[in-house]
């Protein structure tokens, strides 16, 4: 049995039926690692011998009867801007190259209570801030569909770890598309929650506003379950929102009953700003990106979805509305790190305010330093009004676009990127341009809402397309059911 | 319409943001400033009067809990990712003469 390919689910399925063992799946796991990782450089951190023994652990446990959930015994890998309790956390930024947190994030510490094992850290552009993992001090990652090429970012190596089975499925964050764009290029299926599904505590902020934690992971299936894992709360349980004020407590988490093979009468529109083919200015999608997504569309038409084109407004206003809030809120976020608590600290300032400037002008990379600039540019004093308040004030206008369109639809379906994944060393020259390449993830962001990316196929080079869709806020179920119900039929045509 | 961001403004900036910047950095920071401030003055093309600025798309409120420590004596644990330590303190370089 070659456990490596079975999704999360089914591994947990065999582990608890006694066919397979939590331990043999975490020595697959490193076998493959062991393999594979030297030439996709997934991992920040890999700590085997602790890993063994997680699963050695979990296993007596199942055995036992104390642990019995879908996930219990499964490998998983963690971004490395989730704090892990014993385990260091990096961001992919020098500044915290030695930081070991002395707790777990609240989705890492759920994942772990229902048996899930983590396997290691995954490698991410530098405080999440990039879209191809190359702006981490550790390396980039290359994708494991043709390793010429970037995996996405900045949940790359999430993404990469999944599609090359050196984990079973990962946590990632997103907070413009950081989990969908990797989870596109790399062939994974990844989900956005609405804003507040998942507790943040433990994720190292970037734009807190923005910020959300979700699963990559191999099926819709998979998704699901590992989505009910991260979002259950004890109604009435303060604790939670305690540690995250922004949590918000839902009932509906019974995510797994949407896994249903069924778009009958189901409304769904496809932005036709998202699906123009690619000018001259380098605006709009590739001809093979959009035939994949329209060809997806086709086949949920054909199964009984009402599928329609419609004009999604303000579609050119999200990147610099969003490029502006993420940017304030990464310059006040990132304040923290000054060398005092932890991190690391230039040992050659003779004075207080020297350490501060030189242990950050050393410890953080040059994207970082970028929107610290222009972030702290937008909320100095003359400036305020002009830049970041229009910026809210246009993502009030982006929102009610959004809102607009779910009178009609049930979600929104698109590309996730307008293109597949760019060759390795090919984006870090020009910020705007990659910045642009997130043009249909970072209006989700802004309007809080839950999205996912499911592979629909390939382009001639052989790498993947995503397909996304965008549901109304707390409408996870219907993004499930449509995913479910496209997984199903692709799988249904053998492609 | 590119905005002229001056030495000065790059200056006052790096202050802000805590940042001792080489004077190729600052050049190119320059640069940066300008190309970014351009592409977000797009913004400027909409009427946003009477539109109320979003900073969270849900409502947020003060949670609010007692004042009590709940996780425990964890100071060792704490300060082993320290940079410098004396005693059960951080150690800070000078702060003023």
């Amino acid at each position: 049995m070659e456990l490596l390919s079975l999704s999360a689910v089914e591994l947990g399925r065999l582990i608890r039926e006694g066919r397979a063992t939590a331990v043999e799946a975490m020595e697959a796991v490193l076998d493959k690692i062991e393999e594979t990782d030297e030439t996709y450089h997934c991992y920040v951190t890999v700590d085997k011998e602790h890993a063994l023994k997680k699963a050695a652990r979990v296993q007596e446990q199942i055995e036992a009867g104390e642990l019995s959930g879908p996930l219990a015994g499964v490998p998983m890998a963690v971004k490395d801007n989730l704090c892990t309790e014993g385990v260091r956390t990096t961001c992919g930024s020098r500044i915290l190259e030695n930081f070991v947190p002395t707790y777990s994030a609240d989705a890492v510490r759920k994942l772990e209570d229902a048996g899930a094992v983590m396997v290691g850290k995954t490698n991410m552009d530098e405080f999440a801030m990039g879209s191809t993992t190359e702006t981490s001090a550790y390396g980039s990652t290359r994708n494991p569909r043709n390793p010429e090429y970037v995996p996405g970012g900045s949940s790359g190596g999430s993404a990469a770890a999944v599609a090359a089975g050196e984990c079973f499925f990962a946590l990632g964050s997103d907070t413009g598309g950081s989990i969908r764009q990797p989870a596109s290029h790399c062939g994974v299926v990844g989900m956005k929650p609405t804003y507040g599904t998942v507790s943040r505590y433990g994720l190292v902020a970037y734009g807190s506003s923005l910020d959300q934690v979700g699963p990559l992971c191999r099926t819709v299936e998979d998704c699901a379950v590992i989505l009910e894992t991260l979002a259950s709360d004890v109604p009435g349980n303060t604790e939670p929102v305690c540690r995250d004020s922004t949590l918000i407590v839902r009932k509906d988490t019974d995510f797994t009953a949407a896994l249903k093979k069924d778009v009958k009468g189901m409304h769904i529109g496809i932005p036709i700003e998202y699906i123009s083919l690619r000018d001259k200015n380098n605006s709009g999608t590739d001809r093979e990106v959009r035939n994949a997504v329209l060809k997806a569309a086709e086949l949920l038409k054909a199964n009984g979805a009402v599928m329609e084109e419609f004009h999604l407004d303000l579609v050119d206003y999200a990147i610099p509305a969003y490029y502006t809030i993420a940017a304030a809120e990464a310059s006040s976020n990132l304040e923290r790190f000054d060398g005092i608590k932890y991190g690391y600290r230039d040992r050659d300032a003779r004075e207080l305010h020297q350490m501060y400037r030189q242990t950050r002008s050393r410890g953080f990379g040059a994207e970082v330093k970028r929107r610290i600039m222009l972030g702290s540019f937008v909320l100095s004093s003359g400036y305020y009004e002009a830049y970041y308040l229009k910026a809210l004030r246009v993502k009030a206008m982006i929102k009610q676009a959004f809102d607009r369109a779910f009178t009609k639809y049930d979600c929104i379906l698109g590309p996730v990127a307008p293109t597949t994944a760019p060759k390795l060393g090919k984006s870090l020259t020009d910020p705007i341009k990659m910045y642009l390449r997130d043009i249909y993830t970072i209006s989700v962001n802004l309007a809080g809402l839950p999205a996912m990316s499911i592979p629909c196929g390939t382009d001639g080079k052989g790498l993947p397309v995503g397909l996304q869709l965008i549901g109304d806020c707390f409408q996870e179920k219907k993004l499930l059911q449509i995913a479910y119900t496209y997984e199903r039929l692709r799988e249904g045509t053998g492609k | 319409m590119e905005k002229k961001i001056t030495d000065e403004t790059i200056e006052y900036v790096g202050i802000l943001a805590k940042l001792a910047l080489s004077g190729e950095e600052k050049k190119q920071a320059e640069r940066d400033m300008s190309r970014m401030l351009a592409y977000i003055d797009k913004l400027n093309e909409l009427d946003t009067a009477g539109v109320e600025p979003m900073s969270h798309v849900f409502p947020v409120q003060n949670v609010f809990r007692e004042d009590v420590v709940t996780n425990g004596e964890q100071t060792e644990k704490i300060l082993r990712n320290a940079p410098a330590r004396k005693d059960d303190m951080f150690a800070v370089p000078k702060t003023f003469d």
